[in-house]
């Protein structure tokens, strides 16, 4: 028998898709977590609400577009039109970089409001540090994802990733467009929160 | 699918030769993993339980002094052979941590889903090997930095497992607080990390990797147990990420997550404020409960195999156990505040959490009665493992029912910050969980090592144990009604406990006697690998695919191809059958006369088209439990 012609998992999904899946899962469990002990904690009172800084807007906007972007490379790669996946991932690790460009000014510009992370003294300003911890640790995983996609792009470059090959591409995708959606949802999280 | 090709296991195995290192260290073969976990648990679990018997002399003899605790702690921590108080308060801090996560979730987890998963449910490894083996090494490095913790100048974290703020989130506190409880938060988040790529993993293998046949309805209960597990700890471990990510932000930038109003005798008043200890209470304890599970789950799939194996009979209630283990897996989210009664809620929620916690009783009791009622009227072959499988039951029960007297908030406020508790879930969750272990091992050791481990020594192994488990814990539950408090160092100035002195010296005693017998269990555990009988490819007539690969082990499990799965794993003396088991790869007659017809009969419906490979996520899910019959 040819063991090599053997299939080797049953399910319709990649088992390493599958994974990521779960891995994503896990992430959103983290930023539940978060968001919950946000509204612990201003349910207890003595909580300072406040507007977020407008350049959070313009990182929801780059993020959107960041996903077309990144769809344009994945459906390139599925084209295997080459030069429109390495367009498509310079153009996604740009904007990821401009978002973290524009979530580094909007908490300097918290920070000109007299919001920080740190706020001795100031009991109810500890919203603030909610804001820049859920933010901060978001921006992580928007880090990674840029590393992914950097990694992505070396391999277009080494003629690894084409129309045969989109396992890896695919999964980028996948996990850009989930960092990208749950920054919306903690953005509006965050925009409604103080009505809440 | 191209991807979907194995991994050239041809029948010749041409497999490229493997370096020591490849092989036993940085290995990616899911049985040589599930050995390191074992025996990394093993060593873990040594500790922890030596660290025990250290604070169980200082309980019983505070007066005494011991020279051998000064030459294990020093002079600083044991002067004179004493225990210096701070020291004891970090030996129970270490110790329940080793126990819960390193020995009972990493050693218990970690060694049977990785051996069991692959091996079970038919496939030749985990979904990713990689992240397998980078599970294990983040969980040896957590090992590593936790245990580090021990040498650091200050002490290690001495502020309780559950590491509550203020005590763990100011540096100052105490000596514990420091360097200690900054490696105890990195050795965690380490740990998280294994336990995310292992779960992963885990839960991978098991909805795509099954073999043909092997529908979710026939899976064994260990596996589904494993399964469920896994899910617990993906879900629920992320969430204590959150909080010691917040943690480590209040210890390290100064921020007042956790913080408020301090007065620290040494730094004066603090200017942390407005921050909330008891929000890290509940983000601990979303986590913490779920991991009870996520250490009682396996011990109880474990439990279901080797009872229904070593009774005969099919196991008592297959859909029940599957429904109670789903039932328990969901309930263990929605009772955390169970553990925060004394700390303070409004009544209508700790009413709700009342409510819910008592709920848990009825799917732990449809499992404890599944076993009896499997047990009843069996042909029981009372294999070492089998008595370590009947001793969980045991605990379970009685551990169980105390769990109810603490399930009410009334009674928990009396009894929760006495020895009560501490008898509690170290029957329940402890001493049944490893008992759970120790069968495991005991039952798959053949598989692990191609050899039996020894009989005799197992039952005295057993024995021992099971009696000084009962020793230790049963009378705490008297002590705590009498209401000693837990997490003193000693009772001496408090003469209204001092009738309880000879029974903390029983106690102690027992616990010695426990050690003793563990010794028993190494060295058979460790002379059985290399001058044990040699095992069968069957040794225990099991009906589960494990049993049907070779004695020698081989990389890829099968030396042919993966079997397939024609029934359940529990036919045990079916009287249509003339032997008293038939495997999940026999297939039945009348099978394979309707295969028979099919090859030759009609030409296969569209139903039987194989579905392209986008196909929704609901698609996926009806899939899985679609019966994958051949």
């Amino acid at each position: 028998m040819n063991m090599a012609q053997e299939v080797e998992y049953t399910g319709r999904v990649h088992p390493k898709k599958f994974s990521l899946w779960l891995l994503l899962l896990g992430i959103l469990m983290l930023f539940s977590g978060l968001t919950s002990a946000y509204i612990v904690r201003k349910g207890d009172g003595n909580w300072y609400d406040f507007e977020l800084p407008t350049l959070f807007l313009y990182s929801t906007i780059i993020v959107l577009v960041s996903s077309i972007t990144m769809l344009y490379a994945y459906r390139s790669a599925k084209k295997d039109e080459l030069g429109g996946v390495k367009i498509g991932l310079i153009l996604t690790i740009l904007l990821g970089l401009g978002f973290g460009y524009t979530q580094y000014l909007g908490w300097v510009e918290l920070s000109d409001n007299g919001l920080h992370f740190v706020n001795p003294k100031y009991g109810d300003r500890v919203s603030a540090s909610f804001l820049i911890a859920i933010a901060a640790i978001h921006l992580a995983h928007i880090i990674g994802g840029i590393i992914y996609l950097s990694v992505i792009l070396g391999k277009t470059f080494n003629l690894q990733v084409h129309k045969k090959n989109t396992l890896q591409i695919s999964m980028c995708n996948t996990y850009w467009h989930f960092v990208g959606l749950l920054w919306v949802y903690l953005y509006l999280f965050l925009y409604f929160a103080p009505d809440f | 699918m191209s991807t979907a090709v194995a991994h050239a296991h041809t029948d010749d195995h041409h497999h490229h030769e493997e370096s020591f290192i490849s092989k036993y260290i940085f290995s990616m073969d899911h049985k040589m993993i599930s050995k390191q976990f074992l025996i990394t648990g093993i060593i873990m679990g040594l500790i922890g339980m030596g660290m025990s018997i250290a604070f169980r002399l200082q309980l019983a003899y505070p007066d005494t002094s011991f020279p051998i605790l000064e030459w294990l702690f020093g002079s600083k921590w044991a002067p004179d052979g004493k225990l210096d108080a701070g020291y004891y308060m970090a030996l129970v801090t270490m110790h329940g941590t080793i126990m819960v996560f390193y020995v009972l979730t990493a050693g218990l987890s970690g060694t049977f889903a990785n051996l069991l998963l692959p091996l079970q449910i038919g496939a030749r490894d985990m979904a990713s090997p990689f992240m397998n083996m980078l599970s294990y090494w983040f969980f040896f490095l957590s090992s590593v930095v936790l245990l580090s913790s021990l040498f650091v100048e200050t002490g290690p974290a001495s502020g309780g497992w559950t590491i509550y703020p203020p005590l763990s989130a100011l540096p100052k506190a105490m000596p514990g607080s420091g360097m200690g409880m900054t490696l105890w938060l990195v050795a965690i988040i380490l740990f998280i990390a294994s336990s995310l790529l292992g779960g992963i993993n885990y839960i991978s293998t098991v909805l795509n990797m099954r073999t043909k046949g092997m529908s979710m309805t026939r899976l064994p209960l260990t596996v589904w147990a494993l399964f469920l597990t896994a899910v617990l700890g993906l879900l629920s471990f992320p969430v204590l990420l959150g909080g010691g990510l917040l943690l480590m932000f209040d210890r390290g930038f100064g921020t007042s997550f956790y913080l408020s109003d301090i007065y620290l005798g040494s730094a004066g008043a603090l200017e942390h404020t407005g921050g909330s200890p008891v929000l890290f209470q509940h983000l601990f304890w979303f986590l913490g409960h779920p991991e009870v599970y996520i250490i009682i789950m396996p011990a109880l799939g474990i439990t279901s195999e080797i009872i229904a194996v070593n009774s005969r009979k099919p196991i008592f209630g297959y859909t029940a156990m599957v429904i109670s283990l789903l039932g328990i897996a969901f309930l263990s989210f929605i009772v955390w505040g169970h553990h925060m009664f004394i700390t303070g809620m409004n009544p209508l929620l700790g009413a709700v959490f009342l409510v819910t916690t008592l709920i848990i009783a009825v799917p732990s009791a449809v499992k404890t009665f599944n076993y009896l009622a499997t047990l009843w009227r069996g042909n029981i072959r009372f294999t070492n493992a089998m008595m370590f499988a009947i001793g969980l039951v045991s605990f379970f029960i009685s551990g169980g029912l105390t769990g109810i007297f603490l399930g009410n908030a009334t009674l928990d406020i009396q009894l929760h910050d006495t020895y009560f508790v501490v008898g509690h879930f170290h029957i329940v969750m402890g001493c049944a969980a490893i008992f759970g272990m120790l069968a495991g091992i005991y039952h798959w050791f053949p598989k692990m090592f191609g050899r039996l481990m020894n009989k005799p020594l197992g039952y005295i192994h057993f024995w021992l144990t099971f009696a000084s488990a009962y020793l230790v814990f049963f009378p705490m539950h008297f002590i705590g009604l009498a209401g000693v408090p837990r997490r003193y160092y000693a009772f001496t100035l408090l003469p209204e406990y001092g009738q309880w002195a000879d029974v903390n010296v029983l106690m102690t005693l027992a616990a010695i006697l426990g050690g003793i017998a563990q010794l028993v269990f190494i060295y058979n555990f460790f002379s059985s690998i290399f001058i044990g009988k040699k095992s069968t490819e069957n040794p225990w007539e099991a009906n589960t695919l494990e049993w049907t690969t070779p004695v020698e082990r081989i990389h890829g499990n099968w030396p042919g191809a993966i079997p397939t799965v024609y029934r359940w794993a529990y036919d045990y003396s079916n009287p249509a059958y003339d032997e008293d088991f038939k495997m999940q790869n026999v297939p039945d007659e009348s099978h394979v006369v309707e295969l028979f017809e099919t090859n030759t009969g009609t030409a296969p419906s569209t139903k039987d088209k194989p579905e392209t490979e986008t196909v929704s996520f609901f698609t996926l899910i009806r899939n899985w439990f679609k019966p994958r019959t051949v």
